[in-house]
């Protein structure tokens, strides 16, 4: 840590020398300061040389091969566990409202709908973006990534008004899966239709 | 005993389904938005040859609780009130029966975002 500080200081002097006019970095350093100047410029030459080869075309790949990789296996564990978790919180909840005698039906719906609050209110704390740093897909698919995805966007456009930043950056990511979600429901009741021939 | 098993299906379906997405994630890296859309559609396609309703029964809400029962309810919904009602029931099925999930996270969106300060997000 103490050497990358020394190192930017170092860098930040031959950047500086850089900058300045040839008889102007005569005048403004001494010999001394000159020498160390060249042997600064000495020393960063491997560096310079390494990442001659990196471009505006290559950086993005650069970049892919030097940040670090996360283990797939570790991100699968962690989706596994959280995902597993939440749908087991909304498990107890099923059982709960199917103890306090609601129909079958009523209890999936209003135990989804449960989590969807519950969610919601801990993106406001900030404390679901955090579990989705490390659960991935664990936070994502379950429904209260749904409820995140509407909650996270109306909270942070909200400076950019109540209809064009909270109302409508609200769907950012929930519009899309509404509108396949009810565009391919229609689609495959309207075919059931033509396959059985419903009443009514 | 009972209790304690329905717990551990939800827990390996609803873990299995988010796995699968986290292996997705992991290979083609595409954005949240577009995991929830294809696992919606899933969920639906599955639905419509009926064969996510089976999942539900035996795992609970560890089916229902991934945005995959989301659109398999949507598509449950639209079928059931297309064969009781015709089209119009295609047309008014599928919103009704997810309108509490929609609505819940609607409000509590708005009630959320007027009382919360937007934080920003940790590096």
């Amino acid at each position: 840590m103490k050497s990358d500080k020394k190192k930017t200081s170092e860098i930040g002097k031959v950047e500086k020398a850089l900058n300045l006019k040839p008889e102007e970095s005569l005048e403004v350093f001494s010999k001394e300061k000159q020498e160390e100047f060249a042997s600064t410029q000495e020393k960063y030459k491997d560096v310079a040389q390494k990442f001659q080869h990196i471009d505006k075309s290559n950086y993005k790949e650069y970049v892919f091969h030097k940040s670090p990789k996360s283990s797939h296996f570790k991100n699968m564990f962690w989706a596994f566990l959280v995902g597993g978790l939440i749908c087991v919180l909304g498990q107890a909840f099923v059982e709960l409202f199917l103890y306090l005698g609601m129909p079958k039906p009523d209890a999936f719906v209003l135990a989804s709908s449960v989590l969807v609050a519950l969610a919601a209110i801990f993106t406001g704390f900030g404390i679901y973006d955090l579990l989705g740093r490390f659960a991935g897909a664990g936070s994502t698919v379950p429904i209260t990534g749904f409820s995140n995805a509407i909650v996270a966007p109306a909270l942070e456009f909200r400076c950019e008004g109540m209809i064009y930043g909270l109302g409508a950056k609200m769907f950012l990511v929930a519009g899309p899966v509404i509108v396949n979600g009810v565009a391919i429901s229609v689609v495959i009741a309207l075919i059931t239709l033509l396959f059985t021939g419903g009443g009514g | 005993m009972e209790l304690l098993w329905s717990f551990g299906k939800a827990f390996i379906v609803g873990g299995a389904i988010c796995m699968i997405g986290q292996i997705i994630i992991d290979i083609t890296h595409l954005t949240n938005g577009r995991i929830l859309v294809i696992f919606l559609i899933a969920g639906a396609i599955l639905q419509a040859f009926n064969l996510y309703q089976p999942l539900i029964d035996w795992a609970g809400a560890g089916a229902s609780v991934p945005i995959s029962g989301f659109g398999s309810a949507l598509v449950t919904g639209a079928v059931e009130a297309a064969k009781a009602e015709g089209v119009v029931g295609a047309f008014t099925g599928g919103l009704k029966a997810t309108a509490t999930g929609i609505t819940t996270a609607v409000v509590f969106g708005y009630l959320v975002a007027i009382i919360f300060k937007p934080r920003t997000k940790p590096i």
